[in-house]
């Protein structure tokens, strides 16, 4: 089954990116999606089934939106601090509870972490999330985990889990 | 029409970039450093791509530096926690200016 | 149109000229791997202007293999430098 679905989507990819609907050029697509879904196919898509249910796509435009509505703050958070004269930054490394269970839930979940203003990701384990702060508004494990986390995280689990 | 969003597009992606490369210059660790050059450009470069997509419209190039957004997001995003992690492994302590590091305990 | 394109071109080889700033006068070894990764990041959007001024569209392929290597590249060297073995 996820064979199916990871062939499906090389073939869609290589179809878009080279953009000319002729017998050889789909050839040519067929075999370099069939040798891609034999690799790889294995480590990505345990449950397919999450594709065909359409709500789950509702939510994750909502999550488009919000997502990059976080980035482009996260542009100008990083201008004011550049180009601020006398660099208003406090570092720290930060852990962070997750609820979220999957695995691209959570790559999904630190991607969004990396790309909001002033936090990048930098190591998963267990549970835990280690999230470098270029400024550290609060010392209390609650708020921050709120600050940092909580508006992906109840859209990403809609979506992803 | 389109060349006035095109070229609205690229300045902004310009504009962004010169804030990253500013960060990537000024601040004071590696860290900090990683974290504003890979906000700033990420955004920047997908910026310019999308002003790209209003260039071309929909043929092939358009399609092509569409899908460039997506990829380019991922990998970036991917390649930052990776040297990150890698930087603090190989022993680069955090600035001076710092004031928390909870990865300290788990790492040894 | 054209002038303002060449000039924003020439803008952001000059901003690849501050990362090789970085590469060259980097403290440590992690300065100049973030300067690396952002350069590779700079030239995606070189290509994307110059794919513009010339109108052609196998610019936007030399593009995404780009960043396509330099992702590899990037990855190649974290794994460097947390010392570990490339198949772990």
């Amino acid at each position: 089954m996820r064979y199916i679905a990871i062939f499906i989507l090389a073939l869609i990819f290589w179809l878009l990116i080279t953009f000319r609907f002729t017998v050889p050029n789909l050839i040519a697509g067929t075999l370099a999606a069939l040798i891609c879904s034999a690799i790889f196919a294995r480590y990505y898509f345990h449950n397919v089934y999450k594709f065909l249910q359409p709500y789950r796509y509702v939510w994750f435009c909502v999550y488009l939106f919000f997502f990059v509505w976080a980035c482009i703050r996260a542009n100008f958070d990083v201008a004011y601090r550049v180009l601020h004269p006398r660099m208003p930054i406090k570092p720290g490394i930060v852990r962070v509870k997750t609820t979220l269970r999957s695995e691209f839930a959570r790559t999904l979940l630190a991607n969004s972490i990396t790309m909001t203003p002033g936090t990048i990701t930098v190591d998963i384990l267990g549970d835990d999330f280690y999230v470098h702060w270029i400024y550290v508004k609060s010392e209390d494990p609650e708020v921050y985990t709120k600050m940092i986390t909580g508006k992906f995280e109840k859209y990403i689990k809609r979506f992803a889990e | 029409m389109n060349n006035m969003i095109t070229i609205i597009l690229i300045c902004i992606g310009v504009l962004f970039n010169i804030f990253g490369c500013v960060g990537l210059i000024r601040l004071p660790d590696v860290y900090n450093r990683l974290q504003a050059a890979t906000k700033c450009v990420t955004l920047g470069c997908c910026s310019i791509l999308l002003g790209v997509v209003f260039h071309f419209g929909l043929s092939d190039a358009g399609f092509k530096a569409l899908f460039a957004i997506p990829i380019l997001f991922f990998s970036a995003t991917v390649a930052a926690h990776a040297l990150i992690r890698g930087a603090y492994h190989f022993g680069t302590r955090l600035g001076e200016k710092s004031v928390k590091d909870d990865y300290k305990e788990v790492v040894k | 149109m054209t002038d303002l394109l060449s000039i924003l071109l020439y803008l952001q080889i000059a901003l690849s000229v501050a990362c090789l700033y970085r590469i060259i006068r980097g403290p440590t070894i992690p300065d100049r791997m973030v300067g690396i990764d952002i350069f590779g990041i700079l030239v995606v959007g070189i290509c994307a202007i110059i794919s513009i001024q010339t109108e052609k569209s196998f610019i936007l392929d030399i593009g995404i293999a780009w960043i396509i290597l330099s992702f590899i590249g990037t990855l190649t060297l974290a794994k460097y430098l947390s010392g570990k073995k490339l198949n772990e």
